[in-house]
């Protein structure tokens, strides 16, 4: 048996580290250390300033994956916070994470998603369930509802390839930890109004990777057409949404040389059109 | 109120150290040995599930002899540690020195305290080039030692350790390097009988130089066989993971693994 001696001999593991049974990180350092959890510091009264926000994400299937894609603005209030950020990023091998929300909040949260499952990984030696890792993520936004009655909410959109049933899943939440599958596709954020109509509208079965990941950049496309806090991709600046694939092959991010003539094609039939 | 016997502390640590070596000594050695591509871990164990190798973080792996439990319990440590620091300052702070500094700190106090652990550990870290690397042996008291090259332990080290100082060199292909580990490690101590190992009675790992962020990936299957035939041509392991969807911690060569392209391992610690 070991036992703790918090303290005893400076720079020895604490007893919580060799405390067997948890292969979960966020239980882990809620039970350890819970300042370090987004929803695990004490906020202080009054209101919160105004903090940037990650806008439109869009995920639809694919005939064997999933499509996750995202716009790359950040506002803040009515001004434009940042016009490159990353929303859509690679959970783990074979699920991808995209969020909305407070930006600062989500990051945070995304990053603590995936050290906990490279850490149940590693400490099991097998890979989570999708539904499992769905459901950690779900108890993750949950910790964090005293930050979004605050106004700091986080939206993620969820999806990736279920290795059992061999087939593209896609989950939404809402701030309490809710967790819903969704069918064909969806799209939380600002402009996501706009990006399911969009959606219906294109998704049809039967579609590959490259055609999903058209549609989606379509439906980012419309979001931001109608949609301030969406932005647009920027072909002056060479910005291209970030846009994921999650197969049976796993992770990718679709290059920028390949959305750039799918964005090429939109603006021609825009141009068309005028 | 009795009182204890007094026993002079040079005599408790004494024991306490017979106790810990007697019983590290009658389980399977192992052997950890750097070779041009990275670093190399191998240990005879027939068991599929009950590892005595593993991964700690990106580029540091962990291989360990004496009670399964009581290493086992240290490997989730190390795995928390460093899974802790890399959350919350960055994955490049998370080293094999700090890591041999907490489990030093952690195997000594225990020493003095209580029961002394059964337990030799290593920890290694793959660095840029082969002079990066680093290899840090661990005792049940907790003293540490900085290897170079390779480090042996558990029974029979001895031995094995002086067939490595004669024979193992920097720039050892990973084919060369796991044929002298397997020769070793069948030697019997005694010095008559000599078994041949093969692939199904070791478990066996490496630290992949070449790989991008996660550097450690087990070896089993026929990748594993023919890197332990010395007739085969196959020297080194594959870069990327087998094509079979799945849990991609070990390379096992089938079908055409080796030719597949890469299976898009997510990059390091994105950021937004």
């Amino acid at each position: 048996m070991i036992h703790g001696n918090e303290g005893g001999t400076p720079g020895r593991l604490p007893s919580a580290f060799l405390t067997p049974g948890s292969s979960s990180f966020t239980e882990f350092l809620s039970g350890h250390a819970a300042h370090l959890l987004p929803g695990g510091r004490p906020l202080p009264a009054g209101s919160v300033p105004e903090v940037p926000h990650a806008t439109t994400i869009v995920s639809l299937t694919y005939e064997g994956g999933v499509v996750l894609a995202g716009d790359r603005r950040a506002t803040m209030g009515n001004l434009i916070a940042h016009r490159e950020m990353e929303k859509v990023f690679p959970a783990d091998e074979y699920s991808a994470v995209g969020i909305a929300g407070t930006a600062g909040v989500a990051v945070e949260l995304v990053k603590l998603f995936q050290v906990e499952l490279e850490h149940y990984e590693k400490i099991e030696g097998t890979l989570l369930s999708f539904d499992g890792k769905a459901n950690r993520l779900s108890t993750m936004i949950r910790g964090n509802l005293g930050l979004a009655m605050q106004g700091l909410a986080v939206v993620p959109l969820f999806a990736g390839f279920d290795l059992d049933r061999e087939l593209g899943r896609i989950f939404s939440f809402d701030v309490t930890g809710g967790r819903y599958e969704e069918r064909h596709h969806h799209s939380v954020g600002s402009g996501s109004l706009f990006a399911r109509g969009s959606l219906k509208k294109r998704w049809h079965p039967g579609l590959d990777a490259a055609g999903a990941a058209a549609v989606a950049v379509e439906a980012l496309y419309d979001a931001a057409d109608d949609d301030s806090a969406t932005g647009g991709p920027d072909t002056t600046r060479q910005i291209y949404p970030v846009v994921a694939t999650v197969g049976a092959e796993g992770y990718r991010r679709v290059p920028d040389d390949e959305l750039a003539p799918v964005v090429a094609s939109l603006q021609a039939r825009e141009g068309s059109r005028s | 109120m009795t009182m204890p016997f007094y026993v002079s502390p040079e005599q408790r640590y004494k024991e306490n150290a017979d106790y810990a070596r007697r019983n590290i000594a009658r389980g399977r050695p192992a052997i950890v040995l750097g070779y041009d591509g990275g670093i190399a871990f191998i240990t005879e164990n027939p068991s599929r599930s009950l590892r005595k190798i593993g991964e700690i973080y990106d580029r540091i792996g962990f291989a360990a002899v004496g009670k399964y439990n009581e290493f086992e319990n240290l490997r989730q440590g190390g795995v928390r540690y460093a899974d802790m620091r890399g959350y919350s300052y960055d994955r490049s702070d998370v080293t094999a020195r700090g890591l041999a500094n907490v489990y030093a700190q952690t195997l000594g106090a225990i020493f003095t305290e209580t029961k002394p652990l059964e337990v030799e550990i290593v920890v290694a870290e793959v660095g840029a080039t082969p002079e990066d690397d680093q290899i840090f042996r661990l005792s049940y008291d907790g003293s540490v030692a900085e290897q170079n090259g390779f480090v042996a332990m558990g029974g029979g080290a001895d031995q094995i350790t002086t067939g490595l100082t004669e024979r193992w060199r920097a720039g050892l292909t990973l084919g060369e390097a796991l044929g002298l580990a397997v020769e070793l490690l069948g030697r019997d101590p005694a010095g008559t009988a000599h078994r041949e190992l093969t692939a199904a009675q070791v478990e066996v790992a490496v630290l992949d130089r070449l790989r991008p962020r996660r550097a450690f990936r087990r070896l089993a299957g026929p990748l594993l066989e023919r890197l332990l035939r010395s007739d085969d041509p196959t020297t080194d392991v594959p870069h990327t993971d087998d094509k079979r969807p799945g849990l991609h911690d070990t390379l096992t060569g089938d079908g055409d693994g080796e030719q597949a392209p890469s299976a898009g391992e997510p990059p390091a610690g994105s950021e937004g």
